[in-house]
């Protein structure tokens, strides 16, 4: 089997066949690992009608805020939509963008299930309140714990430090956060990078993400924290 | 002895004695964020990240800062020897799987089963948010919570069941106010110790389900005064 070009020449290129309706995850904590150039090419694409899938929602018109500004995002699950995130707060006030909100280890452990093939596991974490409303409920060992569904998308937007040109990456401290997890369970995963080398120069005892998760790679470009 | 709440710093300073030494140690927003800078010298505990760092150091010198190296609160941070990054999920087989000796989180209520409220307070704007402490809550071996004893408006904080939407049931071992050390028991709450100039009989006040404590309640230990 040939190896399939995955290096896009260009971000634009990256996300020009993003559809409307589409559902994205999105990598990135604190500021760090947000792939900020894919996020910018998606406002320049304009897609509509999108389901994210992120920690945060931005901040003002930084990261996802973009995408909130300029109204291309309707449906959102999140751990921490944040304070810092202008449009979506005001969106979300006026009734406009559907809202799932998830613990943030069960927003790992759902994409991390997805990924690994698993449907559906029980979890401790929400026994008893608002997150656990409605969920399958059960005793296992004398402990109570809910049903939490697996949780996959359309694409996986991400950010690493390095990749090779079959898409092993290596992430740059904790700006590694969501991105590798992310990943896993995307139907097509997106990946900026700030550098891609041949394959064979990353050390492959240091690849955090392996090339068989990655369908597309691009150089980000302009600045780091754009 | 003058009757004066402890401050925030002071809270800190208190709490910052629970750690004992080579614990793994997650510390929430609020409170919590102060307690670094009370841990005693001859104490090393290792700081956890929930974006995926562990031997987290103190916050970056201006003009040092990497902003890849990023605490929970955005705050451009360190990473001491010996200290290790990992992905968001890995972070949480940490918080979840108990690994965590000890968590400090603030709080809003704390009922006297040692549930905790501290995500959202009821009728505010905006929406809200989760972020890691339900996780964190769940998986800690010890769970501390660090709040000041009463709401602004002097309603208690310490509950006998919380109004306020739920961070985790039966979670909190221990809760640090500015008025008091008080332990979650199956017994009950025990007042373990009081702020300087305060009588167990005044704590009790300001806390709506019944306090235990014994003929003599020590005064609240700082390190400095």
């Amino acid at each position: 089997m040939t190896s399939k070009e995955k290096v896009y020449p260009t971000i634009d290129s990256a996300v020009a066949d993003i559809p409307d309706g589409a559902t994205i995850m999105f990598g990135g904590f604190g500021g760090a690992g947000f792939p900020n150039n894919l996020i910018q090419g998606l406002a320049r694409q304009g897609a509509r009608n999108l389901g994210v899938i992120s920690n945060n929602c931005g901040t003002g018109d930084g990261e996802l805020g973009l995408l909130f500004k300029n109204r291309q995002i309707r449906r959102v699950i999140a751990a921490f939509p944040g304070p810092g995130a202008k449009y979506f707060q005001e969106q979300f006030d006026a009734g406009e963008i559907e809202l799932e909100l998830v613990p943030q280890g069960i927003l790992c452990e759902r994409m991390r299930a997805f990924g690994a093939g698993i449907p559906a596991f029980f979890s401790p974490v929400g026994v008893g309140t608002e997150v656990g409303r409605g969920k399958e409920e059960r005793v296992i060992r004398g402990k109570r714990y809910i049903l939490e569904q697996a949780l996959g998308a359309d694409y996986a937007f991400i950010r690493a430090y390095r990749a090779d040109n079959m898409g092993n990456l290596v992430y740059r401290k904790a700006a590694r956060n969501f991105n590798p997890i992310m990943a896993t369970a995307a139907k097509s995963t997106i990946v900026e990078v700030e550098e891609i080398v041949a394959a064979g120069k990353l050390d492959p005892e240091t690849i955090v993400t392996p090339s068989i998760f990655i369908d597309r790679i691009v150089q980000a470009e302009g600045k780091r924290y754009a | 002895m003058p009757k004066t709440r402890l401050s925030r710093e002071q809270i800190a300073e208190r709490a910052a004695l629970e750690l004992p030494d080579g614990a793994y140690v997650n510390l929430g927003w609020g409170i919590p964020n102060l307690i670094a800078a009370y841990v005693p010298s001859a104490v090393t505990v290792h700081f956890h990240s929930e974006n995926g760092i562990l031997g987290m150091g103190p916050r970056a010198k201006v003009g040092e800062e990497d902003f890849d190296l990023v605490d929970a609160m955005k705050v451009p941070v360190t990473l001491l020897p010996g200290g290790s990054f990992f992905s968001q999920d890995d972070a949480h087989v940490m918080t979840r799987g108990g690994h965590l000796d000890i968590c400090i989180l603030g709080g809003l209520q704390v009922s006297e089963h040692g549930d905790l409220a501290n995500w959202r307070v009821p009728g505010a704007k905006g929406a809200g948010g989760i972020g890691g402490a339900m996780d964190i809550s769940v998986g800690a071996q010890k769970l501390i919570v660090t709040m000041e004893h009463t709401a602004k408006d002097g309603s208690p904080k310490i509950v006998k069941t919380c109004t306020y939407p739920l961070t985790a049931i039966d979670c909190v071992d221990t809760i640090i106010t500015d008025l008091a050390v008080i332990d979650v028991t199956t017994d009950g709450l025990i007042l373990r110790e009081v702020a300087p100039g305060f009588t167990p009989e005044e704590v009790q006040k300001f806390t709506e389900p019944k306090l235990r404590y014994s003929s003599n309640v020590p005064e609240m230990r700082l390190q400095r005064r």
